[in-house]
Parts: C-alpha cells; structure tokens; sequence
C-alpha cells in the first residue's frame, strides 16, 4: 500500500525536505507520496512525518495554537515514524536548556526523557559541517550540516544513541523516533531520508 | 537540497579547521544560506531594547533585528543613522534563544567585521542606515557570518548575491507602515524571474547575456537563477508591513517570510500586533486565520502609514544603482 509523509509546515526548510524525500522515494522506487501537512485532518492521514529545521519556539507555539500538537501526539504515541531535525528534535524532547539563557519555557512534544541543549554548539558564526557516522543504522561519513545546533548530553536507556560528536549526543534514535542535530535536508546524500522511508514502509506493512 | 548557485568556495569567510574527530568547516555557503532557510515561513522583527525582544520572542518572531532606532524614528531623527550600541545587542543576545541580527550601513567593512566579532547571528547591510559608500557594497564573501541585503529588482538581487549576501530582502520603504513598495519590488523580480526563465526555456542564450549585461551581473548567475526559476537565496519582504493582512499578502506573493520594522513598536498594541502578525504569516493561505490575526488588532492602534510619494527620504534608492 502507498505511504504518506508529510512535512510540518508551520515554520522553517519545508520545501528542501520535500525535495530529499521525493528524490529518496524516486530512488527506492518506493510507492510513496509526499505532502506539505499543516492542519490536523492533514497529519491525520499521514503514515509518518518529518518536523523540520526551524526555530523551535516558533513552532512549538504555532503547532499548539492550530491543534496539531495533539494530533502529533497521539500518531507518534500509536506508533508514526516522526523525523525531527534540529528544531524539530528540540520539539520531540521532555526539556529544554539554552547554552546561554537557560532554561526555556517553550511548548514541546515531550517524547524523549533526554537532556537537551539548545544552541549547544555556539552562535551561527560557530555553525559548522563535520563528518558524522551514524553506525548502528548503517550511515557512515556523513556530511553533517550543523546550524546553531543542539545537542543531547544525557539520554534515557530507552533512548538509542546513533551519533555523537565531541562527546555530545547528535543523533537519537526511540522506536518510530527519530532525531538528528544536523541538517540532512541541506546535502545531496540522501541516506537519512532513504532510512526514513524505509521506517515508514515498514511500519505501514 | 539548497541550491548554491554562484557561490565561491575559495572565500576568505570560509574556515577549516582540523580537529582530533575529523575536519570542520564554518562560514561555507551551505551554512550561510542554510541559515536564512532556517527562517522560512517566519517573522523577523525590528527591536530596539530586550524588554521588546523578548515580547518578539514569546509571540513566535523567529529572529529579532536589533536597531538603535526604528525605521520610523530614524526618519523623524534625520542625520547620520549608524549601527546600534554593542551593549544593546549583546544584552539582547544574552535574553533570547532566537538567533539576533543587526544592522550595518551599506559598504561600511568595519562595521560588519565588528557585528561579526560580537557574534550576531546574521548582518543586515542595510539602506535604513546612512549609507557609508554609495558605490560599493561590502564583499561578503569575507565574512563568516550571513548578510542580508535588500533589493527592488532582479538586477540588485543578483548583484548582492554576486557579492556574497547569503539572503535577500525586498527593499520597500522603510518607516512609513506604506506596503505599496515592497508590494512592487517582490512582483518586480518575480516579473523578471518569468521573464529570464521563459528565455532560459527558449534555449536563447543570446538573449540571456543581454539580461546579464542589463543586470550587470555575469552570466553564469543569470542562468544559474532562470534554471532554478527563484533566487537561488531565501527570498523576504520587508519595508512597510504593519498589519496581518499585509503580511499575508506578501506570503502568498511567494515571500519566504517577512520583517516587520516599525510595524509593531510603534503601534499602540505592540504584543498582541507581534503574535497576530506572526499568526498570519504562518497560515496566510487560510483566510479565517488571517481574519483572527486581523480581529486580534486594531487598526486605532497602527502606526501613522506615510505616502511614499510625498517622502523627503528615499530609504529605498540607497546603495540602489551600485
């Protein structure tokens, strides 16, 4: 059966993540579709969903203001493959601490009993592309694009680690929970896509 | 995928470093324009103390451009306009998790390399200032950090990509809660982006180096853009915008999103403006959103608009013909 995967556009790289997963469906030659999800009925209909690069409190307010916050909730909690980058990682933890303000009052979707910093890495000037490997997934020399990222310096034991960098946690991974603190959506190499399409596959099956 | 048509990857702003955990890179085009990604689909707002960025930041501004004057101030000020007080921006950069901008005058290097050093997230070079040199823009390239720049056609939009601007602005006209400028420039370039990319369609490639030499860009980023059929950089609006309704119409002229200057500290109603113009901006194309942002407001409470035909100051043709 064909799978659906949206891409919450409330805020932030919509249209690039549209591009990688069109291009990442093309190359599996997978009978799946994407589409750009906003409302609630939107996301009802989704077999998974991507939650974009962005600013996280934008978002996070956004999403709680229409509804979809909940319905968010409820798919992930059944079981939806959910792909949350960058800002869409922060929205998928129980916490979160600024690097230099602290702790932050901003709405989140509480899947994750991790401890989570934002702007972990710096300012933009601080931003940077390194080399990551996420192993235990089989992704390995990676081109991680990271942009005033976050980083995870403790998780849960439910809670797999995929990568780190310097000692910070930058890739998770919980059942149909995906997170990465760097942007794939950014880079032509279309892995952490492919893998997302696949998890979606198998879930729908 | 982010398109990095006309980038140069032997910029000065470029740094690599080698580290025991493998090599990394900062200041690429990849991160610069990656950043301006990051603010698709939001609202920037002009700010001239914490106390208002934080109001910016709690009604979902995705960034907050920090200005010793509003546009509207600066105009009533006249004189030289310079970039705001270090102090200012770095006690706003110590009080919101949003990334901070600020403004630098047009081809002024030293004050870039000084936003840069205090680490502001991204470099406005911007007409609102008194520009520095009216002829030559900064090089880009040189930074590390992102600059935006403004721009009423396709022709400045592709002469301050050339020079390394990782975002564009519209122009409009700065200060006067008018929209009719900014309305014209995005349907300028977009008029224009047709245009170059019905000839690219056509295979005239004659007829594209005559655009270049209009544009007095080269050609390679003429059909670089005319293959993409959009500025290969986030494209915002800016210059004027002071209500919901403003800012939804400009989304859906294909705006990536909006600033808002004077718009919401000088309105009456300044919280609540900032949230409603935010909720607009991000459900433009549902018209009883925009309806509630618009209720959320009151039109008492905006600020004076000014007609752009009666103006002394022309913020727009700054830095313009360079």
């Amino acid at each position: 059966m064909s799978a659906k995967i949206g891409i919450l556009a409330i805020q932030g790289d919509v249209a690039e993540n549209v591009s990688s997963l069109v291009a990442s469906i093309a190359d599996l030659n997978q009978d799946a579709t994407v589409h750009v999800v906003k409302t609630p009925e939107q996301i009802s209909a989704m077999d998974g969903l991507v939650i974009p690069g962005g600013e996280s409190t934008t978002i996070g307010q956004l999403s709680l203001v229409n509804g979809s916050q909940k319905v968010i909730k409820q798919k992930v909690e059944s079981g939806m493959p959910v792909l949350g980058i960058c800002a869409g990682m922060i929205l998928l933890a129980n916490n979160a601490s600024d690097r230099v303000v602290g702790k932050t009052e901003q709405p989140l979707f509480d899947f994750l009993d991790i401890k989570l910093e934002r702007n972990s890495f710096g300012r933009q000037r601080e931003s940077f592309e390194a080399n990551v490997s996420m192993d235990p997934i089989g992704i390995s020399n990676y081109n991680g694009v990271f942009i005033r990222a976050p980083a995870i310096s403790s998780a849960s034991d439910d809670v797999e680690v995929l990568a780190k960098l310097n000692e910070k946690i930058v890739a998770i991974k919980k059942g149909n929970i995906i997170g990465t603190s760097f942007h794939p959506e950014l880079t032509d190499d279309l892995a952490v896509h492919k893998y997302f399409v696949n998890l979606v596959k198998e879930s729908k099956n | 995928m982010l398109p990095l048509s006309g980038e140069r990857t032997d910029a000065k702003g470029i740094i690599s470093e080698k580290s025991e955990s493998g090599d990394v890179i900062r200041g690429s085009s990849t991160l610069k324009r990656g950043f301006a990604h990051m603010l698709k689909n939001g609202v920037v707002m002009d700010v001239t103390n914490v106390e208002q960025a934080q109001i910016a930041e709690e009604a979902g501004a995705v960034s907050v451009m920090v200005l010793d004057k509003l546009p509207s101030d600066v105009r009533k000020a006249g004189g030289v306009a310079r970039t705001a007080s270090i102090r200012i921006i770095e006690e706003i950069m110590d009080s919101v998790t949003i990334p901070v901008m600020a403004k630098c005058r047009i081809g002024h290097v030293n004050e870039a390399l000084v936003l840069q050093d205090t680490d502001v997230d991204m470099i406005d070079e911007s007409e609102v200032l008194t520009p520095a040199d009216e002829l030559r823009h900064i090089w880009k390239w040189d930074l590390t950090t992102p600059v935006v720049n403004g721009a009423r056609s396709l022709a400045e939009a592709l002469r301050r990509i050339e020079e390394g601007a990782a975002m564009i602005r519209t122009k409009g006209e700065p200060g006067t809660g008018n929209v009719a400028e900014a309305i014209t420039h995005i349907k300028k370039v977009n008029d224009e982006l047709r245009t170059i990319k019905s000839i690219y369609d056509s295979g005239d490639n004659q007829d594209l180096v005559r655009m270049a030499r209009e544009f007095k860009v080269s050609y390679d980023i003429v059909e670089q853009t005319a293959k993409l059929g959009r500025l290969p950089v986030v494209n915002f609006a800016a210059g004027g915008i002071a209500t919901p309704a403003d800012a939804a119409y400009l989304m859906s002229l294909g705006c990536d999103g909006i600033f808002v200057g004077s718009g919401i500290f000088n309105a009456n109603d300044a919280a609540e403006r900032a949230r409603a113009i935010v909720l607009a901006t991000t459900f433009w194309n549902e018209t009883d959103k925009v309806k509630e942002a618009q209720k959320m407001i009151d039109e008492r409470q905006s600020m004076l608009g000014l007609d752009v035909k009666t103006l002394e100051l022309r913020m727009q043709d700054r830095g313009g013909s360079a």
